[in-house]
């Protein structure tokens, strides 16, 4: 299993990992921090109209501006965490073949960027909530635990598909559009409550349904379904269970292969 | 885990083992399609090897380290010598848990660090003090420890001036006085070095030396490779001389300098295949590839040349890429890695453009040389302005004869006279009659 002793060790080259990238990234861009934000407000403009005005799709009783965007907050976390982790072993060839350290690190450093532009992200959010007059509840204070849950899944799909592009490069080219269909297969755009009765289990299984659900749920200030999320956090410990399993089975090759 | 304990080994190898399969792979990686396909065809084409009475194994293991066994005290300074290929590299590798070893186990007490390459992790886009706290942490220093020694640093790296500058600014030598800087600053209990000193000018390298020995004195140990035997023989008080994945001496260094000197270095062929072996760094060989390195003697089946006899060499090197302006550099160095003469061709006005996929061949002639005799290794290098293309150290060995070539006569300098004979001409004050001359004839 995994040496936790050993990571925590390693904690600060964690921690400088994650500053480097995000160091680097602001220093390179001109808008710098402001694309954390601007990449989901972007989403929220063209999601409102599109499946907000056109489409009519219910939102749970709330302006689907404030609707989507409580959902595109964890879901754009997931996802950006898990496209830079699944080339970070990659990109990190030169410092594999190089230096030792438990190789958990490249992945979870890749998580750690995401919390910052969620951080950043999450700016937004609070200026909505109170453009909206979404009136703040006790169970905003949900919301890390269903973060944690984002997380712990974006670790898990992270790390596998991490392993799996060291090996396969194919996946450097299906992560980016697999992503993005895996998004319609959460509830990000749409409200849980509309996916009919019947496929709620199968639906659930998706481990971002229940995180998004209960992460919007706890900002807009509603009891989240707790069915959907004992379901869909089962799957989130699976997939870490499974993904942290599989860059074990194959970490001892990686600097082989890389 | 005591750490720093005196006496009693840090470092215990038994049969150690790397194995790495030569055959289809080059590239290493696979995609899926790949993957499906040889999954088919694999045993199809066996089967029908078998059927036309082929062999059986196709790929078979290249041993990288072969059994290899030994232990080391704890203070120690050890180097490890041997051919280009010997494994080296790959026992400094496995020692330091980058790579895996096949079989055989690795018993470590202590904090390791290990350089196998000067500024591992630098980000060009990073300024110089940035650098030096994500590449400190990366060789396993601790970030209070890093704030602790930076003023040190940065004096001891000479580029103070720079320290808020991205290091894509740096000048080559800056970022390798810089890097080196943060590395001579760790202090491990066991220190691993693979050849990071043939990086930077002469002042500098003197310096790193220095550094090197007081670590060795401050009572840590140190794993030690390089083909540059005067820091070998300076630095070390045990010597490990691989050849060809096994152990083939463990003792005294100067033994084993002298065992890898005269056994290593015997100039058993005037023509060496460079295309498959490590380079010191990734990007060597990259874009530029020397194949094959040649010794070319006028007299057939010598090993080398005679004294005052035109020096031959052809080198061959396949371009990867197209390259406007492709130089070449060979180096002359003595058998301890102390260089006596560079030439390239740049400097000579040759500078070609190399087109990808071509194969080039090199001739260098040095006519009326002033070599004496000896023995002598031939480093060579691709070059493109200020970059290397692609770097072999000591890829070759010949020897220049105790013949002179006009005369045929033996001619054998005195001992230490060293590698080079100049001509001259003498004048004695007040003018004496040239008794001694007249005396002889």
């Amino acid at each position: 299993m995994l040496d936790l002793r050993e990571l925590w060790e390693f904690r600060e080259l964690l921690y400088f990992l994650v500053w480097r990238d995000v160091k680097v990234r602001y220093k390179q861009t001109v808008l710098g921090a402001l694309w954390a934000v601007l990449q989901p407000a972007l989403f929220m403009v063209v999601f409102t109209l599109i499946f907000g005005r056109l489409a009519h799709l219910p939102s749970d009783g709330v302006a689907y501006p404030v609707f989507v965007y409580a959902g595109l907050l964890p879901w754009t976390f997931f996802a950006t965490t898990v496209a830079m982790s699944s080339t970070s072993l990659v990109n990190s060839a030169n410092l594999i073949t190089k230096i030792y350290f438990p190789r958990m690190i490249v992945p979870l450093a890749a998580v750690g960027v995401g919390l910052v532009d969620l951080a950043v992200a999450s700016v937004l959010m609070a200026g909505l909530l109170a453009w909206y007059h979404v009136a703040l509840t006790p169970l905003l204070l949900l919301a890390p635990v269903f973060t944690l849950g984002v997380m712990l899944a974006a670790i898990g799909i992270g790390a596998l598909l991490a392993a799996l592009t060291v090996t396969y490069r194919d996946f450097r080219y299906i992560v980016p559009f697999a992503v993005q269909l895996w998004m319609y297969a959460t509830p990000v755009v749409y409200a849980a409550s509309s996916v009919p009765e019947r496929w709620r289990v199968p639906f659930a299984m998706n481990p971002m349904t229940g995180m998004t659900d209960g992460f919007r749920a706890s900002m807009l200030g509603r009891p989240p379904s707790w069915d959907l999320v004992v379901i869909s956090a089962v799957a989130v410990c699976l997939s870490l269970v499974a993904g942290i399993a599989y860059f074990q089975r194959v970490e001892r090759r990686f600097v082989d292969v890389v | 885990m005591s750490s720093s304990a005196t006496g009693g080994p840090v470092i215990v190898v038994e049969h150690l083992t790397k194995e790495y399969v030569l055959g289809a792979r080059v590239r290493g990686y696979t995609t899926f399609r790949e993957a499906a396909v040889t999954a088919v065809s694999a045993p199809l084409r066996r089967a029908w090897r078998l059927a036309r009475g082929g062999t059986e194994a196709r790929s078979r293991p290249f041993h990288a380290l072969d059994d290899i066994s030994f232990s080391i005290d704890a203070g120690t300074v050890v180097g490890i010598v041997g051919r280009n290929g010997a494994g080296k590299s790959t026992l400094l590798r496995a020692l330091s848990r980058i790579t895996e070893p096949t079989s055989g186990t690795i018993a470590i007490r202590g904090r390791v660090a290990s350089l196998l390459e000067v500024g591992t992790g630098f980000h060009p886009e990073l300024t110089g003090r940035e650098n030096v706290y994500l590449n400190g942490s990366l060789l396993g220093m601790r970030r209070s420890e890093i704030t602790r020694k930076f003023d040190e640093i940065v004096a001891f790296s000479e580029v103070e001036s720079f320290l808020d500058t991205p290091v894509k600014r740096y000048s080559s030598g800056m970022y390798v006085r810089l890097a080196f800087a943060v590395a001579a600053h760790l202090e491990p209990e066991i220190l691993m070095v693979d050849e990071i000193l043939a990086v930077g000018d002469a002042a500098f390298q003197q310096k790193c030396l220095g550094k090197m020995q007081d670590v060795g004195r401050g009572g840590r140990t140190v794993l030690f490779v390089s083909h540059n035997m005067a820091a070998i023989s300076r630095l070390c008080s045990r010597g490990l001389l691989l050849r060809h994945g096994r152990l083939a001496f463990d003792g005294p260094t100067l033994e084993a300098v002298t065992q890898y000197l005269a056994d290593e270095q015997r100039p058993d062929s005037l023509r060496w295949e460079t295309a498959a072996l490590p380079r010191r760094l990734d990007e060597y060989g990259e874009l530029a590839r020397l194949t094959v390195v040649e010794v070319r003697p006028a007299a057939e089946g010598k090993s080398g040349f005679r004294f005052g006899e035109d020096l031959r060499l052809r080198l061959t090197f396949a371009a990867m890429s197209n390259i406007h302006s492709a130089a070449i550099g060979v180096g002359i160095d003595d058998l301890y890695g102390n260089r006596i003469v560079t030439f390239n061709s740049d400097e000579a006005g040759v500078i070609m453009a190399a087109g990808r996929n071509n194969t080039y061949t090199v001739d260098l002639c040095v006519p009326n040389p002033v070599l004496n005799p000896g023995r002598y290794a031939v480093s060579c290098a691709v070059l493109s302005g200020a970059r290397i293309l692609d770097f072999l150290p000591q890829a070759g060995y010949f020897d220049v004869q105790p013949i002179r070539r006009d005369t045929g006569e033996h001619f054998e300098p005195t001992a230490g006279a060293g590698p080079v004979r100049l001509a001259c001409t003498w004048e004695i004050h007040p003018a004496a009659a040239p008794l001694v001359s007249a005396a002889v004839s």
